[in-house]
């Protein structure tokens, strides 16, 4: 459904993204994850043609990716990170203007607009001008803008940034059903309880190149399943270990105190970022 | 089609959650330059044999459709390419930058032609006599569109509003002085003639002035006028294929 071949972009002659190579099957949902200036962006805005590759093969849905290609962009929606919605329409102007750009009847138009009013709960505010909404609202506006069309493919970059716990666990609930309807989806996020709540395959992304790539379980057996975690000369210190037995009697050794726990993503993206930091 | 009709659509919404701030604004400008260069002028001063502000109401057509033509492409779509992203929204929508461009450009084109009938409307309140006939229609819409497909470029060649705000200032201004639309361009010593005609505004000016005053039509003015435009289209158009 997406593929990458070797895919190269630079900005200001600094490499963004270093011959990435990725595939997502149908129905997948993959996440994307990386440090800040990983290139997860630049990797979404090359996907969806909003910037060009210096080199390397993109296709999505089967085409090629380029800005004048109309026949990709039919089968993809789009999450931005900015809340990129006409800030002086309303939230069904908003819904219409994007049913006009994809070419959808008044009528199509008039049912899925009342759908995704409804699948959002956003029905009270249909009416209301963008720039009046709260950004948890505006973000559900940009998922029911992206869904007008019913996308092959959706692409969503940071979905959350910025949202409160009750408004983040109402987005993850939209973006699970999604996927559940057979959605393929592409998710960055910054938040790697996210990726492991959501995505059913991740890959770790550190300036610009694809470092690991499997499902959540995966990555965790990879480095290991027991985290010990260790306060020492004014930094936390993290130990992976593939049971509980090794973890403890790693623990019995040390002189500072430390706790024991099963290892998060989280645990586990400090780890092999680092690692391939400090290599 | 589709980008053509929807990208219209949103400027059609816009321009009448906004008319009245449109309308006043558009009259700003042209209504200080008849007051001061109309009344205060007009009665004693000729030129070519003609009263003044009749002689300077073309010149004040073709300066304010440039001014909105171009402004009302180029400042809402440097924003939504630098500022709310709005822009984005467009190049991932299944349609083609021809037709983003062509709708863009029409839109601001249409901008111009609204300011063009207030301005006519005013300076006819003001006592001005002039023609309104299928030539200078024709080069009025000609201008609009030069305005609006060089405020295309524009904002898409902009990096940030300040860079906006110095296009406007070192070219846009300085030809509303110096095209010929307050006094004869044929009064200005060689060469800054010559560089004054092949400037934008010029042949706006010069070729409204003639249509509008009875006299004979310079035919460069059509054809320069055509060939900025070719220019800022294409010029728009690769942009728009690049930009990111």
């Amino acid at each position: 459904m997406i593929i990458l071949e070797n895919v190269t972009k630079y900005y200001h002659q600094t490499a963004s993204v270093q011959g990435l190579s990725l595939h997502v099957k149908q129905g997948e949902f993959f996440g994307l994850l990386g440090p800040n200036g990983a290139g997860k962006t630049t990797t979404i805005r090359m996907l969806t043609a909003l910037t060009m590759p210096a080199g390397g093969k993109i296709q999505v849905c089967g085409y090629p990716v380029s800005r004048n290609n109309t026949r990709f962009k039919n089968d993809i929606g789009v999450v931005p990170q900015h809340l990129n919605l006409e800030p002086e329409l309303t939230v069904v102007e908003n819904l219409r203007l994007h049913a006009m750009l994809y070419d959808m009847t008044r009528q199509e138009t008039k049912r899925r607009v009342g759908e995704l009013l409804d699948f959002t709960g956003l029905e009270e505010k249909a009416d209301a001008l963008v720039n009046t909404l709260s950004g948890g609202m505006k973000r559900k506006v940009l998922i029911a803008r992206a869904l007008m069309h019913n996308p092959k493919v959706l692409f969503l970059d940071e979905p959350t940034v910025g949202l409160d716990v009750f408004s983040r666990r109402k987005v993850w609930d939209l973006i699970r059903s999604l996927n559940v309807r057979g959605i393929t989806i592409m998710l960055t996020t910054h938040y790697l309880e996210e990726a492991e709540n959501l995505c059913s395959r991740i890959g770790l992304l550190k300036k610009g190149k694809l470092i690991m790539d499997g499902t959540p379980g995966e990555l965790k057996q990879l480095a290991g399943h027991v985290v010990v975690e260790q306060f020492k000369d004014e930094r936390t210190e993290l130990r992976l270990f593939p049971s509980q037995q090794e973890a403890l009697k790693f623990a019995e050794q040390l002189q500072d105190s430390c706790s024991i726990r099963q290892a998060t993503l989280e645990d586990v993206f400090v780890k092999l970022t680092g690692e391939r930091e400090n290599a | 089609m589709a980008g053509l009709r929807a990208v219209l659509w949103r400027e059609l919404l816009f321009f009448r959650r906004r008319w009245w701030t449109i309308t006043a604004s558009s009259m700003v400008a042209p209504l200080l330059y008849m007051v001061a260069f109309g009344w205060g002028l007009g009665k004693t001063v000729s030129l070519g044999g003609v009263a003044y502000l009749d002689f300077i109401v073309p010149g004040v057509v073709a300066l304010s459709t440039m001014n909105v033509s171009f402004n009302a492409v180029a400042t809402p779509l440097s924003i939504a390419r630098l500022y709310d992203h709005t822009f984005e929204e467009y190049m991932v929508a299944p349609i083609t930058v021809y037709s983003f461009t062509a709708a863009k450009i029409l839109a601001g084109a249409a901008r111009g032609l609204y300011a063009a009938a207030i301005i006519i409307c005013l300076a006819l309140l003001f006592g001005a006599r002039f023609n309104v006939d299928l030539r200078f229609l024709l080069l009025l819409s000609l201008n609009c569109l030069v305005f609006s497909s060089l405020g295309f470029l524009a904002a898409l060649k902009v990096r940030s509003h300040p860079d906006m705000t110095r296009f406007n200032n070192f070219l846009i201004t300085p030809m509303i002085f110096v095209c010929g639309t307050f006094f004869s361009v044929e009064r200005v010593p060689f060469p800054m003639d010559w560089v004054i005609k092949l400037l934008p505004l010029t042949p706006a000016s010069q070729g409204l002035r003639a249509a509008a005053l009875g006299w004979d039509l310079p035919w460069t003015a059509p054809l320069l006028q055509l060939a900025y435009l070719a220019v800022f289209v294409s010029w728009g158009l690769k942009t728009c294929l690049e930009v990111e």
